[in-house]
């Protein structure tokens, strides 16, 4: 007989039992011993059909393919670019991937230079740690001027809302051009310094305060005073 | 003389008043303060993050790097700062008592950076140095099969007591100190250290009373990391 000994959406700690019996599949951040199911993470315990899956709260950026990632060129090779995403690797970006045509031979730094900030996608995970990047797409260039910040990665979809609702809130009251990376990094540029002030600590007070219900109401609330307390 | 009454009062199974919190650093990836009586520890986690020099790094899993330390003040006559013989080995025994439930093989050629500070000190460092380091371990996200607790037994002249102090530690008919790491849902030792004499009836029994005291700590470690993000994913 199996059954859930998790509450839906609640949070667990590593090594907390979430299930019981072979009715049940662990999926991410999670694992089984003997015919019983584990956390492995830190995170909120969701049931998926049969799926049981940890969604982490913490922790540094683990590449996914597709995301849409913002990083700085750490190193440049023959073949291409080095980009530093936050994490513990450094991703490639061949030059057949930038998003203009390179000729052979051209000095690659004409192109991205040493720290300069990108916008890409992930194309290719190996292993969790060989990261391939693809700059072929919409949107996908280098960003010049702006201001960089950085937050928990985990906390990104807080971040973007329902829909994008939160980022898009932000984006309308403080004018400014705000991308936000899968990865934990957001690249803001408004018309006035001001702006970029407040849009900053509009996002810094969405990290800080995610777990709060009504969240959405508390940031339009902040906006409209200018971001005093 | 035997030991009849602890010197503070305290039954011979009762540990000291424990308190912890998650979060106490900021700019790192994951921390935790674990305090016991007067002993206060801080764990601080950084990464998985790039491994330098190169030669250390293992291409087939991450390494964990743990770093011990007391703060010169920590004691009441003065540490003299910096690495001393006793603080490699701890920093030793920390990290092999960490490893058996850490899963590091996501993140080959990285390094999980674990600094351990012990702010106050009356006995039992080490112990204390675990149990927030596996907090701090669990807040920075790292994929792990447990958490650890940990606490010291031991005996102090001819009794098994739980959560020596410096004062029991330094009785003048002899103390033996046993600091222990446990897995609470395994139900595995993971660290085991004997500093005294001891008959196999009485480290059976302390070990026993290990046991107990560690499933308080894992309890208190739950609530500390679970109350600290109350109200996400509502």
């Amino acid at each position: 007989m199996s059954k859930i000994l998790m509450k839906e959406k609640s949070i667990v700690v590593p090594g907390e039992e979430l299930a019981e019996g072979m009715d049940y599949l662990p999926g991410m951040g999670s694992f089984r011993e003997g015919d019983k199911i584990f956390s492995s993470k830190l995170g909120l315990g969701l049931l998926d059909n049969k799926l049981i899956k940890v969604i982490p709260l913490t922790g540094t950026y683990m590449p996914r393919t597709d995301d849409q990632v913002i990083g700085r060129v750490s190193d440049i090779s023959f073949g291409g670019w080095f980009v530093n995403l936050g994490g513990p690797y450094d991703a490639n970006l061949s030059i057949r991937e930038a998003s203009e045509f390179i000729e052979r031979g051209a000095d690659l730094t004409t192109f991205y230079n040493f720290g300069d900030i990108i916008m890409a996608k992930v194309s290719k995970v190996i292993r969790n740690s060989i990261i391939d990047l693809s700059m072929k797409g919409p949107g996908l260039r280098k960003l010049k001027d702006g201001k960089i910040i950085e937050v928990t990665p985990s906390k990104v979809p807080r971040i973007i809302g329902k829909q994008g609702s939160m980022i898009s809130l932000i984006k309308e009251k403080t004018n400014c051009k705000i991308f936000v990376g899968q990865n934990g990094l957001i690249w803001i540029k408004g018309e006035k310094v001001e702006d970029e002030v407040l849009a900053t600590n509009a996002i810094l007070k969405v990290d800080e305060e995610s777990h709060n219900e009504g969240l959405t109401d508390r940031i339009k609330e902040f906006l409209k005073k200018g971001g005093k307390k | 003389m035997s030991y009849t009454k602890r010197f503070d009062g305290r039954k011979f199974d009762e540990m000291r008043k424990t308190e912890a919190k998650i979060g106490v650093i900021k700019r790192a990836d994951g921390s935790a303060m674990f305090k016991i009586g007067d002993t206060i520890a801080i764990a601080a986690v950084y990464g998985p993050r790039k491994l330098h020099p190169r030669f250390l790094q293992n291409p087939s899993k991450g390494i964990l790097r743990c770093n011990y330390d007391m703060a010169s003040f920590s004691v009441p006559d003065r540490k003299r700062p910096g690495p001393s013989r006793r603080s490699s080995e701890i920093s030793l025994v920390t990290a092999k008592s960490l490893s058996p439930v850490l899963d590091l093989s996501k993140h080959p050629n990285a390094v999980i950076d674990l600094f351990i500070e012990i702010t106050q000190a009356n006995a039992g460092t080490r112990c204390a140095g675990i149990t927030a380091a596996s907090m701090a371990l669990a807040h920075a996200g790292i994929t792990m099969k447990d958490l650890v607790s940990s606490i010291s037994v031991g005996k102090v002249s001819d009794k098994v007591v739980v959560d020596l102090d410096k004062e029991e530690e330094d009785h003048e008919e002899g103390a033996t100190d046993i600091p222990i790491a446990y897995s609470p849902r395994t139900k595995d030792f993971t660290l085991l250290q004997l500093d005294g004499n001891v008959s196999k009836k009485e480290l059976k029994e302390a070990l026993e009373m290990s046991k107990k005291g560690c499933e308080e700590i894992y309890k208190l470690q739950v609530k500390t990391l679970k109350d600290h993000f109350k109200g996400e994913g509502k």
